[in-house]
């Protein structure tokens, strides 16, 4: 096997991020804002970078969709229409394409692929367990996105792919998807549940098994998982070579990582241990990009020695005001307690801004380029939203 | 006027859930810490086995184990190829117990991949103790949003798929404890922002839909206090005007416009947080009560947040702390 070529120093500003990669992928904990980060990436680069580009989330803000001009969108590429760009009052140099993953469509699609033959997969999908399976074991969100973005990437029908990552409680589970995928359908124990279907001569080793399953779980129950793991078994050979293939395709110069956080403690533990876990892994960590970040007046000594002193002082100076009429304020008692509240409120964030410009610091250290983006006055939702974002990535 | 108290710690089972990185955790140890201090033996269990628990008080690592974090508190983590020998130990009296570790890997396999086991695994263990009267009162820190309707309707769901055995019988009385809305209830905890409202609404939704277990309150975190009481913006305004600052920098004797820029920034979170905070108290099904807890400025999570939200806790639910 040819040896993997190192990883690419990171890209210097996200203009050149979204010019020379095929495939972008997002991710961090749930709630950091990953959704409307890489649809705010795919909305410049269309805007100024012009292509085909897609977007494929996997659970939008529904304000989202109708900010884009979707009623909704689903396992469908939907092109984001000319009007929506047309109310933010730009022109679009490309395209903007969204899909969202829906789950049992893209398993559906999966069977119709690997089944070796009709009767298979039509057994395969009227298994009772297949939909309730599919929805849970091996973190199949993770799998099918990674399935997903794949396949969209061989068919050559985009420029750019940017994929927003499910939320997990581990980021890093997504990354290890496909091998999961792989070293569950070669597992000893699928074969040993598959093994009573197969041949009615039970070995010494699984035979306390079944007796004590059987017990638990009751026999047919048992027989249902069986029929079902050794009809997926029939498309072995189809998944773990696409798991290969998607592995391969992760690894890839033409693919970058932007890990997406906040400043708040446990997402920003998360994005530590992802970032270490792409570097471990030799994957390319192209950007962090840091949201919802307070504005670093917040930790300026003077500022804060100013805010101490104004609580200190308030009722002092706030007999000074009135008595120098300025504002023509006229109540002391009033414009003490606002100078107190002012100074006080001051206090209280810098105690926050201190905490995050520690978490920047550390998070800061390994990704060459890095975006703050402050807390916006609402939350995103239309175009012109997304582009307000995308140019304080872009800057 | 205060609204009616809320019996939340008269239940002997609660599962604490809600959107990732809304504070859960530190909601379930609060209650956990609460419950302690009105005398009631409590046992916080964290289902999430790669959680962090311990670090909510400040204790040693959790483990399937109860330890005793504080007195009268107790807490672990789930471990559900524990649950499954405990189960296999106290149920069928398994005598080959050496047998039990490969045995219990691969129905732990199982579990993984069948509906509804491992689920029924989990909470199993969390009823089995309110069942067995080990403790006065067990808060399951559950799992978020997506997937905890599956866990506190598996009964049901092992009901549909499982027609004989073992894990059959056992759905009767675990149903009756889940079911029963003196017994158990869930917390949705939230926060004043758009996906985190969203989500809680349709989690209410599912669960009143999907299963039969009670919603006894939706905590909503990180609420921020007004800045400015009645009166006080137009003062705050007079002295932003031009001319006045200047004179107010004077007065100082340092350039003051951060502390206008801070307050300003204040006050449009907490008006943007009002809004959802709003929506969520116009949409959420009005016999659900809210509690609301602050925005702690010093700290996020550890043992002296946990106290902290205990007495707001305690604040919100009329009791003394």
């Amino acid at each position: 096997m040819a040896k993997k070529p190192a990883p690419l120093p990171p890209p210097a500003t996200f203009e050149q991020l979204l010019s020379t990669r095929e495939i972008v992928v997002t991710c961090g904990s749930g709630g950091v804002g990953k959704t409307t980060t890489a649809a705010a990436a795919g909305a410049m680069a269309a805007v100024h970078l012009g292509g085909k580009v897609l977007v494929l989330t996997v659970d939008p803000a529904r304000r989202l969709a109708t900010a884009l001009g979707l009623e909704q969108f689903g396992n469908v590429e939907t092109q984001v229409p000319a009007e929506a760009f047309a109310a933010a009052g730009v022109e679009p140099r490309g395209e903007l394409w969204v899909a969202m993953l829906d789950m049992k469509a893209s398993w559906d699609d999966l069977v119709e692929r690997y089944a070796p033959d009709e009767e298979t997969r039509e057994a395969i999908l009227a298994n009772p367990l297949y939909q309730n399976i599919t929805g849970k074991f091996v973190q199949s969100h993770d799998y099918i996105a990674m399935e997903r973005l794949y396949e969209i990437h061989v068919s050559g029908r985009y420029d750019l792919i940017i994929v927003d990552t499910p939320p997990t409680r581990n980021a890093i589970d997504f990354l290890e998807a496909p091998e999961r995928m792989a070293d569950f359908f070669s597992s000893r124990l699928l074969r040993w549940l598959t093994a009573p279907a197969r041949s009615r001569i039970l070995s010494t080793a699984s035979k306390p098994f079944y007796s004590m399953a059987d017990r638990i779980l009751g026999s047919q129950f048992l027989q249902d998982i069986a029929d079902f793991f050794l009809l997926f078994q029939t498309m072995y050979d189809g998944f773990v070579e696409r798991a290969r293939s998607i592995e391969r395709t992760l690894a890839d110069r033409s693919t970058t990582f932007i890990v997406v956080s906040t400043l708040d403690t446990a997402p920003a533990r998360e994005a530590e241990f992802f970032i270490e876990a792409l570097s471990e892994r030799e994957l390319n960590l192209g950007a962090l990009v840091l949201n919802k970040v307070l504005p670093p007046f917040f930790v300026d000594p003077d500022a804060g020695a100013t805010a101490e002193q104004v609580c200190r002082e308030s009722a002092d100076l706030a007999e000074r005001v009135v008595a120098d009429g300025v504002g023509g304020l006229t109540d002391a008692g009033q414009v003490t307690r606002v100078l107190r509240e002012m100074g006080e409120s001051f206090v209280n964030y810098r105690v926050v801004a201190t905490r995050e410009a520690e978490e920047a610091a550390v998070l800061g250290e390994r990704p060459g380029l890095v975006a703050a983006v402050p807390y916006l006055e609402s939350d995103v939702h239309d175009v012109a939203g997304l582009l307000e974002l995308g140019e304080r990535l872009w800057t | 006027m205060a609204a009616p108290a809320v019996p939340l710690l008269d239940r002997r089972l609660l599962f604490v859930t809600g959107k990732g990185g809304v504070g859960k955790t530190t909601v379930a140890s609060a209650l956990g810490v609460l419950a302690a201090r009105q005398g009631k033996r409590t046992l916080v269990c964290e289902f999430d086995a790669k959680g962090n628990l311990a670090d909510f008080f400040g204790s040693e690592p959790t483990a399937f184990d109860p330890i005793e974090v504080h007195q009268g508190l107790f807490a672990m983590s789930m471990d559900t190829e524990e649950s499954l020998k405990e189960y296999l130990r106290l149920q069928i009296k398994v005598p080959l117990l050496a047998k039990i570790g490969p045995l219990a890997r691969t129905l732990d396999f199982v579990a993984n991949a069948a509906p509804g086991v491992k689920e029924i695994l989990t909470v199993g263990k969390v009823a089995w103790e309110v069942k067995e009267g080990h403790y006065d009162l067990v808060i399951a820190d559950a799992a978020a949003s997506g997937h905890v309707v599956a866990q506190i309707s598996a009964p049901q769901a092992i009901g549909e798929l499982v027609k004989v055995g073992l894990v059959r019988e056992q759905t009767g009385w675990l149903s009756e404890i889940l079911d029963d809305a003196a017994t158990t209830g869930t917390v949705i905890v939230s926060a004043p922002e758009e996906m985190p409202v969203s989500e809680t609404l349709e989690l209410a939704d599912r669960i009143r839909a999907d299963t039969r277990v009670d919603i006894a309150a939706v905590a909503v975190n990180r609420v921020l206090p007004e800045l400015f009481g009645r009166g006080e913006e137009e003062v705050f305004e007079a002295l932003a005007a031009p001319g006045a600052r200047e004179r107010l920098d004077a007065l100082v004797g340092h350039p003051t416009s951060p502390l206008f820029d801070a307050a300003r920034l204040a006050v449009t979170l907490r008006r943007t947080r009002a809004e959802h905070l709003d929506r969520l108290r116009r949409e959420l099904p009005a016999d659900i009560p809210l509690l609301y807890l602050p925005e702690l400025f010093t700290r996020t999570h550890g043992s002296r947040a946990t106290h902290q939200v205990a007495e707001a806790l305690a604040a919100e639910l009329g009791l003394e702390a």
